[in-house]
């Protein structure tokens, strides 16, 4: 990623806008609640969509922690990784906050040696290695978030989902211009 | 095995795309993709392992803590079940936890391809 330039850096600050987000994004998830409670067995379901988004969110802060502290990663990519965690972090939060308005218990995170492990991180030995890890991830958590939005009983929050995995696009063009990688051949190339 | 559950893969399998013709090498695209935010093929993380699905029992990977809905479901994934989990997870299971859906036959068909390969069968 030592083409990521300041002007990419400059585009992150105007266009990631994290406390944005969050903010708005439990505002959003807290209009749902009357909804969700008046559709009880809908909302045990969102509960479960959002607690597996929720394990999704604190795999990717361990993911850029571990990449963020490996010693691989130069700036300005360190400030980069740093700053897509902080987006996770928000998204974390504000998954936290709803499903614990919908009454639900939100799961914990794993340590960041057992997503060390699970990751296979003892293999990433370059700065490309740390990138393409992360794009990989990127990429699954925005089809994720594609992928369950048929299954929200809350339209709302189908929504959310779909602003989630906008946020997981975004890093993963970014990326992906760092690694130099050509655009996508075709359309529609996320989702299922 | 509830009526429910043999509706949602009678439902699958009238609509399944021969398995013969599925792309495993594609599958293997898809499951980067689509399926690799959550799963990897040895390791349990949001979701648990995969390698060695096809033709395991629901609920059975080592080390993973299923949802209670799973590990009573009496489900053995194969070509059938895999359709009809990917098509609708909540459909085939209820209380399920995984939620994540592929719209196209030709997908899934591929995946459950790659997915039996890498199970050695």
């Amino acid at each position: 990623m030592s083409r990521i330039t300041e002007r990419h850096r400059r585009d992150f600050l105007r266009a990631s806008g994290a406390a944005v987000l969050s903010a708005s994004a439990v505002a959003l998830l807290a209009g749902c609640e009357k909804m969700a409670a008046a559709q009880t067995g809908s909302a045990a379901g969102d509960v479960g969509i959002l607690n597996t988004a929720l394990g999704l969110e604190h795999e990717a802060i361990s993911a850029y922690q571990v990449g963020a502290t490996s010693g691989l990663l130069q700036k300005p990519v360190l400030d980069v990784a740093v700053q897509f965690q902080s987006h996770h972090k928000a998204h974390r939060d504000a998954l936290i906050a709803t499903i614990r308005k919908l009454g639900g218990t939100p799961v914990a995170a794993k340590s960041d040696a057992e997503v060390a492990r699970a990751l296979n991180a003892a293999a990433l030995k370059t700065q490309t290695d740390v990138l393409r890890l992360a794009q990989r991830l990127e990429k699954g958590a925005a089809n994720a978030y594609v992928g369950v939005i048929p299954s929200f009983g809350d339209k709302a929050l189908a929504q959310v989902s779909a602003r989630l995995a906008t946020d997981e696009a975004m890093h993963w063009i970014v990326l992906s211009q760092a690694l130099k990688d050509p655009l996508p051949a075709s359309a529609l190339s996320f989702g299922a | 095995m509830g009526r429910q559950v043999l509706l949602a893969i009678m439902l699958s399998s009238a609509v399944a795309v021969d398995a013969a013709a599925a792309d495993a090498a594609h599958g293997k695209e898809l499951y980067e993709s689509r399926c690799g935010g959550c799963h990897s093929l040895d390791a349990n993380r949001i979701g648990p392992a995969h390698r060695g699905v096809y033709g395991r029992k629901a609920g059975t990977a080592p080390n993973f803590s299923y949802s209670a809905a799973v590990r009573s479901s009496g489900i053995v994934w194969g070509e059938k079940t895999l359709d009809a989990w990917l098509t609708n997870p909540q459909a085939l299971i209820p209380g399920q936890r995984m939620n994540f859906r592929v719209s196209a036959m030709e997908d899934r068909a591929d995946i459950i391809a790659y997915l039996r390969q890498q199970s050695g069968r």
